[in-house]
């Protein structure tokens, strides 16, 4: 039996932390996307347009600028030495922040402003109707948007190896150099990207079937 | 006297849409706005509730002036009851919580009293029966009713429909006027832009004909109808009654 065979669970430990990178990313990025979402199609000018620059600069950035950026200048110029795991979830969060935002701005904007205009006409205020009569919907609206954002975004976590974040890739690149065996680790760590994407994927799609409005067409 | 306005202007860019309109609606009365479109009427329903801000002119509702300060502008809408022409029904709601979701965020029912309370608004427009469904899974007459339902919960001073009928298929606009009808017979104030004359010559106090952001003619509905003065009102209903003839 190989060397490389008795490090495969030690590569498989790897997912909780890919899995607490996207999810901690995933997270941050939803609050921050929703709430620009809100600001963008509701705010005064100034916000559109803080929110805007925001967008485009962390649409704009490779990844991994962005990380090195982060963890060597943003965040020790500003007096925090963060951990690597610590500052690429804050990097992936505010990245997909910049991303989730425009899924679900879109599908805010795919219901047209009568849904407001009928919720304001009852007397619910603005901020009322935007949680309570467009967000449900808006949010359904983008479950197909939200699952390719994490799809792509379970794989962009692999870059956190090069700050030694200890998720799948880290682990397998310490194996194969410890083992001189590429060829099956690479293929084991592959895999499991594989099943994460697959397994995220169909998580979402029942969701949306679960939550789907009953008449309403459209599936994922 | 329920609802005044005075001399209301409103201009979209550039385009004078309402050109000083003034009228009264006492307690009870039904009136119908009748005119072509792009003659004002929709605006000047969306100016009355505050959706849109007139750019000059007077609004009281019940002896309060909303057009001036107003401390609530939430409070305000929620004393008038808004039918859409579009139905704008939530579509994420059964037609039971599309009913009583404003009685219970606005009004802040328990959420079984306002279950109740919706459920009583909706046997009141025969829709008892489909409680349980979505907007997507009822006709547009059905929706329309929903709608009028939903804004009678909120227990309006007065009611505006705009259009109610426009957008339905013709068999389904008569299940629609009859519930407008059951209502204005109980007396419940009305403010109805309609172009269903039928209804305007049966239940409606006052017909007022609007053209270019005004108050073209006004009267009882048999002599708008029959015998208007000016042209415009004439060839409006020339064409409406020959359409209505060919119809019956």
């Amino acid at each position: 039996m190989a060397a490389f065979v008795e490090f495969l669970p030690y590569i498989f430990s790897g997912v909780v932390w890919t899995i607490g990178l996207v999810a901690g990313g995933i997270g941050i990025g939803f609050v921050i996307g929703l709430f620009m979402a809100i600001g963008q199609i509701y705010g005064g000018g100034e916000i559109k347009a803080i929110i805007h620059a925001y967008v485009w600069f962390f649409r704009s950035m490779p990844l991994l600028v962005l990380l090195f950026l982060f963890y060597w200048g943003v965040f020790p110029a500003i007096g925090y030495k963060l951990d690597p795991l610590a500052c690429s979830i804050i990097v992936l969060g505010l990245r997909s922040g910049a991303y989730q935002s425009q899924i679900f701005r879109g599908a805010m904007l795919s219901l047209g402003d009568t849904q407001l205009l009928a919720a304001r006409a009852l007397g619910m205020s603005e901020l009322r109707g935007i949680f309570h009569i467009v967000l449900p919907q808006a949010l359904r609206i983008s479950l197909p948007g939200w699952s390719n954002e994490y799809a792509t975004m379970i794989k962009d976590s692999a870059i956190t190896f090069t700050l030694g974040v200890l998720e799948i890739l880290t682990r397998t690149r310490y194996v194969v150099m410890a083992t001189h065996e590429p060829l099956i680790p690479y293929f084991f760590a592959g895999g499991l990207f594989v099943v994460l994407t697959y397994a995220g994927s169909k998580i979402v799609n029942t969701v949306y079937e679960r939550t789907k409005t009953p008449g309403l067409v459209g599936r994922l | 006297m329920v609802l005044k306005v005075e001399d209301l202007h409103k201009t979209y860019a550039g385009n004078k849409v309402l050109n000083g309109v003034s009228f009264e609606i006492d307690r009870g009365q039904i009136k119908v706005i009748c005119g072509p479109s792009g003659s004002g009427k929709s605006t000047l329903l969306r100016c009355l509730n505050l959706l849109t801000h007139p750019d000059k002119g007077r609004v009281w509702l019940e002896q309060q002036e909303i057009t001036g300060e107003v401390d609530d502008v939430n409070k305000v809408r929620q004393k008038i009851g808004f039918v859409f022409q579009d139905f704008n029904l939530f579509n994420h709601l059964t037609a039971l919580k599309n009913v009583s979701i404003a009685l219970e965020i606005v009004r802040k029912m328990k959420r079984d009293e306002a279950r109740d309370l919706a459920l009583k608004e909706l046997r009141k427009v025969n829709l008892a029966d489909d409680a349980h469904k979505f907007p997507a899974e009822l006709s547009g007459g059905q929706k329309q009713r929903v709608a009028i339902a939903r804004a009678l919960a909120m227990n309006p001073v007065i009611m505006f429909y705009d259009e109610p009928t426009s957008a339905l298929d013709p068999h389904l606009i008569g299940e629609v006027l009859d519930v407008m009808k059951k209502l204005a017979q109980e007396k419940l104030t009305s403010l109805v832009v309609t172009h269903e004359i039928g209804f305007a010559r049966s239940v409606a106090d006052e017909i007022m004909f609007m053209g270019d952001g005004k108050i073209l003619e006004r009267g009882p509905p048999n002599q708008i109808i029959e015998n208007p003065k000016h042209e415009v009102v004439q060839q409006f209903f020339k064409r409406i009654n020959e359409l209505y003839r060919r119809n019956e």
